[in-house]
């Protein structure tokens, strides 16, 4: 929980007085059995007995104990929440902001659903775990404390059977946590799990209704349902010992305070109404024990959160910036190199890329084909540094990557990815993604570059065209030319468009190319396309084949030497490859 | 949520209870019986404390069957309690169990056009976090509002029994608690729903931007992303401090009301013993009476307490019913008719379609398709080609026309016997959580081991599939990992390609695939497609010329139509789409 605490920090002020004023409610509360003592023995059995005027006067005094707690309760729940909510909003905040750091190999081993349940559900727990905690926490240990401690002063002889209670109440507090910390987590787990099959369910709907899945589906839901349901009650079942416990505890010292209250008053030292009190403090020990027990569930749910939240937070992103990062030289007239450069990714067998070398000069085109899996998405990833070499140096602009400052690193380069993916909001707002201030000239001109003028001239509100969460109101097409479009509005010095046009037929896909080589400026472009007919005019091709880089050149060059690339080449264009 | 809907909702609810109706009387009884042995300790308390009469004065012979008889309750109310919260968990959980098999259930059975137009987050949310938050809620409510009102009334009975005219002052107060609570809950629902509506708000965000994590990466938007972030993040902390504060009243609020009955209760009882000179009311049924009216008030407390949960609870079982109660696909025609081993002959008539009625998208469709012939979609992207098999598998069912397979209108034969005859492969790949034996075994489990190999060797996929860590028994993580999207529609085609189904719709099934691979799968698709009807969308029209008929559309029309010569011939649409790809 360390790291968790300093985000409280800014609340230290609420911090103390929430529970402050929760002790002093308490305090209030503790003197209303001595008031009734008073009542009982000395306006109804003491001296001048039946002083009314005495009953009338307590009376008022406990409606005035009751007002003044009132007060401070109001108090306590005010700075509480305001507390708790801070809380949970910097947490959220900065979780967030952890979450922006992590490399892509991080994100590819934790993975978004449990990212997002971590920001939601978990957060959504450890606020109301704050919240009580602060509120009661402290509450009713004092109260038991205090109505301990009251007793003393009442008959120090019959207090000690409270003493003798303390401890083994804690006993059975903290026993039953114990034993349901852990088992909560694993509870956890199993509804991520059912969390995990729901997503799964909703995404894939259309291929497991084409294979006739759903009684599948649903029977092993069920399954992993039921586990989760058993293993809720199983807890369950421990955290419903604590009330029973302590109740059996407190009543059994009741019996025992009666016993020997009993001697003590046969031989005059406690009087009846003494005996009323230490009764009361008993009943409100007892009580404040059942709150107790409703918040330690509360609690050890919020810990078991705070936890999961705790682990992702502490987890230290796997990339590093450098200290003292160096700027690349502007003048230098090489774009990217790659010395001998080998990757892997986390938990995968072989290396996805082994000993690349090729050196790209600015304003090039760098066309890059290969079979599935040849390592063509890899190679590219290591630009903007998205992954780390595991062997070898990229450079850009003459610097190794890992020395440069990875956000001006990359805000010169734009990558346009496989899958498009569009933001909830407007066609201008994701175009802006490229660019901040970037005029609605410079967006139409991306646009047309993209060809995606159209696609936005055919909406009613052009621009301010509402897109909705993943771009889910625009088609396959349609999407990969609007997200290539806003990397252009960035007007990048390396632009990098993995297979980003596969969803596009074949005339605009030629229209594409076409404006990308008219591109102003020194834009060094790189293509990966499955088609050579996108890559057979760029300055150099390299032809990956599992990972390694099996040729480089230009398109006549391979045609002449590379057996890979003309097998490919002629994949497409069977009658044009001479033999 | 207007009250009426409450109404219904709680209604809804309590039907998914009432299949635990034993676990429910099991639990009243026993908080009866726990209830009465709670209220009976205070009396033997007093009666105990009555023996007390002062020094030398102990009547030890009657305190000692008294003391013991408080030990007799003391057992008996443990026990109960216990067994109490056993039954309500199972209850509880059991219910939420049963909600959640329902409402996944249902996921099985909504349409489509609900899928594709609801984000998925809050679909999944609905199943998951709402049903969670209305168990808690319901725990709550059991645990609570039973033991409370009967913990009200037993006092209320033992009270009147004692003396009539304190339980009446205690009485004439209580209702001020209830008017104070119920004054908080109005004002803190509406609170509460802008916290609800905001915190959507952050969690579509979240959703959105963490699934594209890597994207934010790619364009350096973390820090503008953060602050969208932290906007919403402000306006939800400030909505959640007003939701949880004044929420909270309700506790104070309520005690405050307390203290009133307490002091009440003890100045009339301490008059009463004065007035009547201890006869009408002795110390130690004083004392009873006192912990009666502290016992009488806690429930108010918490059934104010347990009415806000209930109302989160209900709002969530609201969104949850909501889910199950969007109408499902129209079910199957009685009687089903089954259509096994289609023949392939797909006749379109007439048939009209559009997502939504503003935006007419195919019009007037008209297709023969004789069996065993291939049928290649091309044209420009959202011309309707993904439409038009969504319309084929029925995932969404015509406007207006039919569609006919083997003579047999599909609209007439079950879904399951129409899907069954085709095997698809789309573009957009889906993996299941599991490992690469489970995705490729998907539509044909009693495979064999060589035949599944079999089939990843006509795929290609057997070299890739062998070179991940534990080959054929390497986990997929969620939607395929690390897998690229080549690997994911080599595996998807392996899946086709194990089934052999009388059918094909292969939509841009190898568009992320390289035209080397593509070329040597094309192999295995020749095989598979001879002599099965085949539905083929793809925009390498390389992989397409040699189809039977090609039908080239825009704008949800077909504007041309015929065999890959006949078109060029035409000089049209297809001549210029043709040409273009050896474009420079």
């Amino acid at each position: 929980m360390k790291t968790l605490f300093p985000f409280l920090k800014p609340y230290r002020k609420e911090c103390v007085i929430s529970p402050l004023f929760k002790l002093l409610e308490a305090i209030l509360e503790l003197f209303v059995p001595l008031i009734m003592a008073a009542i009982i023995d000395k306006g109804i059995l003491g001296e001048g007995a039946g002083n009314v005027r005495y009953v009338l006067w307590m009376g008022a005094l406990l409606v005035g104990l009751g007002l003044l707690g009132f007060g401070c309760s109001v108090t306590a729940q005010f700075f509480a929440a305001k507390a708790a909510t801070g809380f949970t909003a910097r947490l959220k905040s900065a979780l967030f902001g952890h979450i922006q750091k992590f490399s892509y190999t991080d994100l590819d081993m934790i993975g978004a659903p449990t990212l997002i349940n971590r920001m939601t559900t978990d957060m959504n727990q450890v606020q109301t775990g704050v919240n009580m905690t602060l509120r009661l926490l402290l509450r009713s240990p004092f109260v038991v404390v205090g109505a301990t401690i009251m007793a003393f002063t009442v008959n120090a002889k019959a207090a000690l059977i409270f003493l003798a209670l303390l401890p083994l109440l804690t006993l059975v507090v903290a026993g039953v946590m114990a034993l349901t910390l852990p088992r909560h987590k694993k509870v956890q787990e199993q509804l991520d799990k059912a969390l995990l099959h729901t997503r799964e369910n909703v995404t894939g709907v259309r291929v497991i209704r084409a294979f006739n899945k759903q009684e599948d589906e649903v029977e092993s839901y069920e399954a992993d349902n039921d586990l989760l349901s058993q293993m809720q009650r199983k807890v369950g079942r421990i955290s419903a010992l604590m009330n029973p416990l302590t109740f059996v505890l407190v009543n059994c010292a009741l019996i025992v305070l009666l016993y020997s209250g009993a001697w003590q008053v046969h031989l005059g030292s406690l009087t009846q109404g003494e005996t009323v009190a230490l009764v009361n403090y008993l009943s409100q020990i007892l009580v404040e024990l059942v709150k107790l027990a409703n918040l330690i569930i509360t609690i050890t749910k919020a810990l078991a959160c705070a936890g999961r939240i705790e682990t992702v937070l502490t987890k230290a992103p796997s990339m590093t910036e450098p200290s003292s990062p160096i700027a690349p030289d502007p003048t230098c007239r090489e774009s990217v190199r790659f010395d001998n450069v080998s990757a892997s990714y986390f938990g995968a067998g072989d290396d996805a890329l082994t000993g690349v070398s090729f050196c790209a000069m600015k304003g090039q085109t760098i066309g890059i084909i290969g079979g599935t899996g040849s390592g063509k998405s890899t190679l590219i990833n290591l630009i903007p540094r998205f992954y780390d070499a595991s062997q070898g140096t990229v450079s850009i602009g003459g610097v190794d990557v890992k020395q440069q400052n990875l956000e001006q690193l990359r805000e010169k380069i734009a990558l346009v990815p496989q899958k498009a993916a569009l933001f909830k909001g407007t066609i201008r707002e994701n175009l802006l993604w490229g660019k901040q201030d970037a005029t609605d000239e410079e967006l139409w001109t991306a646009l047309e570059r993209a060809q995606a003028a159209e696609v936005v001239r055919g909406k009613p509100l052009q621009l301010d065209e509402p897109v909705e969460q993943h771009g889910r109101n625009f088609s396959g097409g349609q999407k990969q030319r609007l997200t290539i479009a806003r990397a252009l509005v960035r007007q990048p010095e390396i632009l990098i468009l993995d297979d980003s046009a596969s969803a596009l037929d074949f005339a605009t896909d030629a229209a594409l190319r076409k404006s990308l080589r008219e591109l102003p400026g020194e834009s060094t472009v790189f293509i990966i396309s499955q088609r050579p007919s996108s890559i057979r005019h760029a300055d150099q091709i390299l032809v990956l084949d599992d990972g390694e880089l099996v040729a480089l050149g230009t398109h006549d060059q391979l045609l002449e030497s590379c057996a890979l690339y003309q097998e490919i080449y002629r994949t497409q264009y069977p009658e044009e490859v001479k033999a | 949520m207007k009250k009426q809907n409450q109404g219904k909702t709680l209604k809804k609810a309590l039907r998914y209870v009432g299949r635990y109706k034993s676990c429910l009387i099991v639990s009243l009884l026993l908080c009866i019986i726990s209830v009465a042995a709670t209220l009976y300790i205070p009396i033997l308390t007093g009666r105990a404390i009555d023996q007390l009469l002062g020094k030398g004065q102990v009547k030890f012979d009657m305190l000692l069957p008294i003391l013991g008889q408080i030990g007799l309750l003391i057992g008996i109310n443990a026990l109960c309690q216990y067994l109490m919260s056993l039954t309500n968990n199972r209850m509880t959980f059991s219910t939420v169990r049963d909600m959640r098999n329902d409402a996944f259930r249902h996921l099985q059975i909504l349409p489509l056009s609900y899928l594709d137009t609801h984000p998925s987050g809050d679909v999944v949310s609905r199943i998951i976090t709402d049903v969670d938050q209305f168990a808690d809620g319901l725990l709550m409510g059991f645990t609570q509002l039973f033991s409370g009102v009967l913990t009200i009334l037993g006092t209320l009975g033992f009270m009147f029994s004692v003396n009539w005219i304190i339980a009446l002052a205690v009485v004439v107060i209580t209702p001020l608690s209830l008017v104070v609570a119920s004054f908080i809950a109005k004002r803190t629902y509406d609170m509460f729903a802008l916290q609800s509506k905001t915190r959507g708000e952050q969690t579509a965000l979240t959703d959105e931007m963490l699934t594209n994590q890597k994207v934010v990466r790619a364009f350096a938007m973390e820090d503008e992303v953060q602050q969208k972030f932290d906007e919403i993040n402000g306006r939800l902390k400030d909505a959640s401090l007003k939701a949880v504060f004044f929420s909270s009243l309700t506790n104070p609020a309520t005690r405050f009301v307390n203290s009133l009955v307490y002091a009440c209760a003890g100045v009339a009882g301490a008059l009463i013993a004065i007035l009547t000179g201890g006869a009408g009311l002795t110390v130690g049924a004083l004392s009873a009476f006192l912990s009666y009216a502290n016992q009488y008030t806690k429930p108010f407390n918490e059934i104010s307490g347990v009415v806000t949960e209930l109302q989160g609870a209900l709002a969530c079982a609201e969104r949850v019913f909501e889910l199950m109660e969007a109408p499902a696909e129209m079910p199957d025609k009685e009687p089903h008719q089954v259509l096994a081993d289609a023949k392939g002959q797909v006749d379109i008539e007439n048939v009209s379609f559009s997502y939504v009625p503003e935006r007419k998208l195919i019009q007037n469709f008209n297709l023969k398709v004789q069996p065993g012939q291939r049928i290649a979609i091309v044209g420009p992207t959202g011309c309707g080609k993904t439409t038009l098999i969504n319309l084929l598998m029925r995932f969404y069912d015509v406007n207006e026309g039919k569609i006919s397979l083997d003579g047999q209108c599909i609209a007439d034969v079950t879904r399951h016997s129409l899907r069954d005859n085709y095997g698809m492969v789309l573009q957009d790949t889906w993996l299941k959580t599991g490992t690469v034996r489970e995705n490729i075994l998907m539509g044909r489990e009693d495979a064999t081991e060589e035949e599944m190999i079999a089939a990843a060797k006509a795929t290609h996929a057997h070299s890739f599939i062998r070179r991940m860590p534990n080959g054929y028994d390497t986990m997929i993580t969620e939607d395929g990992g690390n897998l690229s999207q080549g690997e994911k529609q080599l595996l998807c085609i392996t899946r086709i390609m194990l089934t052999l189904p009388p059918m094909l719709i292969l939509d841009e099934a190898t568009s992320s695939i390289d035209t080397r691979t593509e070329q040597h799968i094309q192999k295995a698709f020749e095989t598979l497609m001879k002599g099965r009807t085949s539905f083929i969308v793809a925009h390498r029209l390389s992989t397409i010329q040699n189809s039977d008929v090609i039908l080239v559309m825009n704008n949800g029309n077909v504007i041309e139509q015929g065999s890959h010569e006949e078109l060029l011939k035409l000089g049209g649409f297809y001549h210029k789409l043709f040409n273009s790809q050896f474009a420079v």
